[in-house]
């Protein structure tokens, strides 16, 4: 399987999904920078955690603009399978190739701990190597993961089963609407999430949680 | 040249825990009768243009595209 992570100024988590990739798909992914306007033919594109150009004017806002983003844009629209993580997850938001917004942390702080999380919906190609209700753990990094949706997208999403993660055991750490955690989109083929599975793949990590998610967009055998 | 306000604010319904944080601060600062306190952003602009309906066009585009997230936020352009 071939894939591609997207590099934008002030991601800082690249490494952490380029070096996931590698070690999961075995070959590792291509980059494309901020001003490509074509993406090479891959079956899967990466947008990693960070601060793109430092979380000026709202998180992710700036990036969602640069022309990558529209050759993600197109790549989606023709069925190519899409994650983002973290900043990425805001980026896909803001490029509106995700429903909804997400909003600085009820809490106001920066929260950088391990959550749980509840896998709603093991019925997508991001989490058919789970099982329905499966809690796993997860790192979090984030100032602004507050998700949140006008009522109408929020039917939507829970009722076509688009939330695919949820905080669980109560360890939400942002606030977010109904404890949303990731979502796909209508098409199932591009996920938005703010935990890193990146960085629980391996033993070194103290856990592999995270590699069901990139095993099944891979489709890798577990 | 058209100098402009651009002011964006969040919608009804939408949670501003920032807002919510001011709001604290300014009842623990001794200000009685501090009701709900949002929080927004303010853009001055300048445009080389002189045409004031095309330049209130090209603000509301520019809010449209970039600087609202229309998700969350309204926004109102003044020329000044």
């Amino acid at each position: 399987m071939k894939s591609a992570v997207v590099l934008l100024p002030g991601l800082n988590r690249d490494r952490d999904m380029i070096a996931a990739l590698t070690k999961i798909s075995g070959t590792p992914p291509v980059t494309v920078w901020q001003t490509d306007t074509e993406i090479p033919d891959v079956d899967l594109i990466a947008i990693p955690g960070g601060f793109s150009f430092g979380d000026y004017l709202r998180c992710g806002a700036i990036a969602a603009r640069m022309p990558v983003m529209r050759a993600v844009a197109e790549k989606a629209a023709a069925g190519v399978t899409v994650i983002g993580v973290c900043n990425g997850f805001q980026i896909l938001v803001e490029a509106g190739l995700l429903p909804g917004a997400l909003m600085r942390n009820t809490s106001l702080k920066f929260v950088c701990r391990q959550v749980k999380l509840e896998i709603t919906n093991a019925n997508t190609m991001f989490t058919r190597r789970y099982q329905p209700g499966q809690i796993i753990r997860s790192p979090v990094a984030h100032h602004d993961g507050n998700y949140f949706a006008d009522a109408d997208t929020l039917a939507r999403l829970e009722g076509e089963g688009q939330v695919v993660f949820r905080y669980a055991e109560d360890t939400n750490p942002n606030g977010s609407i109904n404890d949303i955690a990731g979502i796909v989109n209508s098409q199932g083929n591009v996920l938005g999430l703010m935990p890193h599975p990146e960085n629980l793949i391996e033993a070194a990590h103290g856990g592999t949680d995270g590699r069901g998610l990139f095993e099944s967009a891979l489709g890798i055998a577990a | 040249m058209i100098k402009a306000r651009i002011t964006v604010t969040l919608k009804n319904g939408v949670l501003d825990p920032q807002g919510k944080a001011i709001e604290h601060a300014l009842s623990g600062l001794g200000f009685g009768g501090v009701g709900t306190v949002r929080q927004g952003k303010v853009f001055d602009v300048e445009l080389a243009e002189s045409d004031k309906a095309k330049a209130e066009a090209d603000l509301k585009a520019m809010c449209d595209k970039l600087l609202a997230n229309t998700v969350i936020e309204n926004y109102s352009v003044t020329l000044t």
